[in-house]
């Protein structure tokens, strides 16, 4: 039991130090590249496409880093 | 939407710091109560010198993700209605639509003076009849000792579920009871028509829910994070399609809101539900007041009423700034607070029944 549950405790660990490094790698990138993509979604028009997409990868990949952050931290909800 | 000149701000660590914390606290109130985090990040974003209708954008551009983020979230916890969500969604799209449009012809007629105004007694009319209601029912849901009991439907909910319009009736999981759609219908306008005008549609979205169908609270603050989802998407392609969003900045608040939400999610699984109330009235009557100090500057400048000095202006737009701040830090105070003595009393009564069970 108490081992199954150390188990689990390194899984949401690791899970959570890999979102929470591609997460990183998103911000720097964004950080890198801001200039282009800035230019890349104000185009207007169909452009519009390039924020929306970008919107979903960013909440996809820091969203899952975030939840496995509490997770890790011990802060889960109330089973 | 014209092409224009837009002038987007050059990224500066302070900037990046402080919206980032901002996104952080707004996100922990919105998902705790589905909405109410967002409506300091647009002059939050102005006073770093961002133009009006790029904070705007990018304040949507962020709200649509992390209001995904949170819905599938609470989702997992079983307060999400999917069905209801959706379809006040899309009405609250058109009124978003309907909303900007009313705005903007505001504008064109009486100025940007003439449109604080408008957006500033929407504020004060559907705060003070909408979040004193809401306060009043917390309080008397205390008062009552009736906090820890299961929400019932109240009386103009239980006329709503019994009104039967063939051909209009849906099946909703969260009230477990057909109501027409002619009902759902105008509140998701209404909570469009707002989320437009003062950037918080939840104001009307989570309270519609709870008293009009009689939603429980938690599922109809799970739920506004659908709506949210809907309008903020819709949104985004609007302005992006005008060029306006500004992805840095909305990415940004993104970071430190995606950490709030779900903070906000789990504090709603530990909490009784009329918290949701406390929470969501205390920072509507908040920013009653905010937006009731600065109404005489709008009326004096609009001539309807002396003109105040440029001093007291000035002293009244700021202390209304940092009465909006002190609205969101309150009720994300709150949030903490809740979550940190509910989680408390859990885990006590989880080590006593585990002690209980090894003695056994």
């Amino acid at each position: 039991m108490a081992g199954k549950q150390a188990t689990q405790a390194g899984s949401v660990k690791l899970k959570a130090i890999g979102f929470g490094v591609l997460s990183v790698a998103l911000y720097g990138a964004l950080f890198v590249f801001e200039d282009d993509l800035l230019a890349a979604s104000t185009g207007g028009g169909w452009a519009f496409v390039v924020p929306v997409v970008v919107a979903f990868v960013f909440s996809y990949i820091h969203g899952a880093f975030t939840g496995h952050f509490w997770d890790a931290l011990g802060i889960q909800a109330k089973k | 939407m014209e092409m224009e000149a837009i002038n987007f701000v050059d990224l500066e660590l302070v900037h990046v710091l402080y919206l980032f914390v901002v996104g952080f606290v707004g996100g922990l109130v919105s998902g705790f109560i589905g909405s109410g985090g967002a409506f300091v990040l647009t002059p939050a974003m102005m006073s770093m010198g961002v133009p009006g209708i790029v904070a705007v954008a990018s304040n949507i551009c962020h709200k649509f993700p992390k209001a995904l983020v949170g819905a599938i979230k609470r989702a997992r916890y079983g307060q999400v209605d999917w069905k209801l969500g959706l379809i006040m969604g899309v009405s609250a799209e058109v009124g978003m639509l309907v909303g900007a449009n009313v705005q903007q012809h505001i504008k064109q007629t009486f100025g940007d003076v003439g449109s604080s105004l408008y957006v500033s007694v929407a504020f004060v009319i559907v705060l003070a009849i909408v979040g004193g209601y809401v306060l009043y029912d917390a309080w008397k849901l205390h008062r009552e000792g009736n906090a820890d009991k299961d929400e019932e439907a109240g009386r103009l909910a239980r006329w709503v579920q019994s009104v039967h319009i063939p051909g209009t009736m849906m099946h909703f999981k969260s009230i477990n009871a057909r109501v027409s759609v002619l009902f759902t219908i105008p509140m998701g306008f209404a909570t469009g028509m707002l989320a437009a005008t003062i950037a918080v549609g939840g104001f009307i979205g989570v309270p519609s829910m709870m008293y009009v169908l009689g939603v429980p609270s938690l599922m109809a603050s799970a739920t506004e994070l659908v709506i949210a989802f809907v309008m903020g998407l819709g949104g985004t392609i609007k302005f992006a399609w005008g060029g306006y969003v500004d992805i840095r900045l909305a990415m940004i608040i993104l970071a430190g809101s995606l950490f709030g939400i779900q903070l906000g999610a789990i504090g709603t699984t530990y909490v009784k539900p009329y918290m949701i109330k406390v929470v969501m009235g205390t920072i509507m009557a908040m920013v009653l007041v905010s937006r009731a100090l600065v109404l005489p500057v709008y009326l004096g400048q609009l001539e309807v009423i002396e003109r105040l000095s440029e001093t007291t202006e000035t002293v009244l737009s700021r202390i209304s700034f940092l009465v909006m701040i002190a609205a969101l830090v309150v009720g994300a105070g709150i949030v903490l607070w809740a979550l940190w003595h509910g989680r408390r009393a859990h885990l006590r009564q989880h080590a006593a029944m585990e002690e209980a069970i090894a003695s056994d």
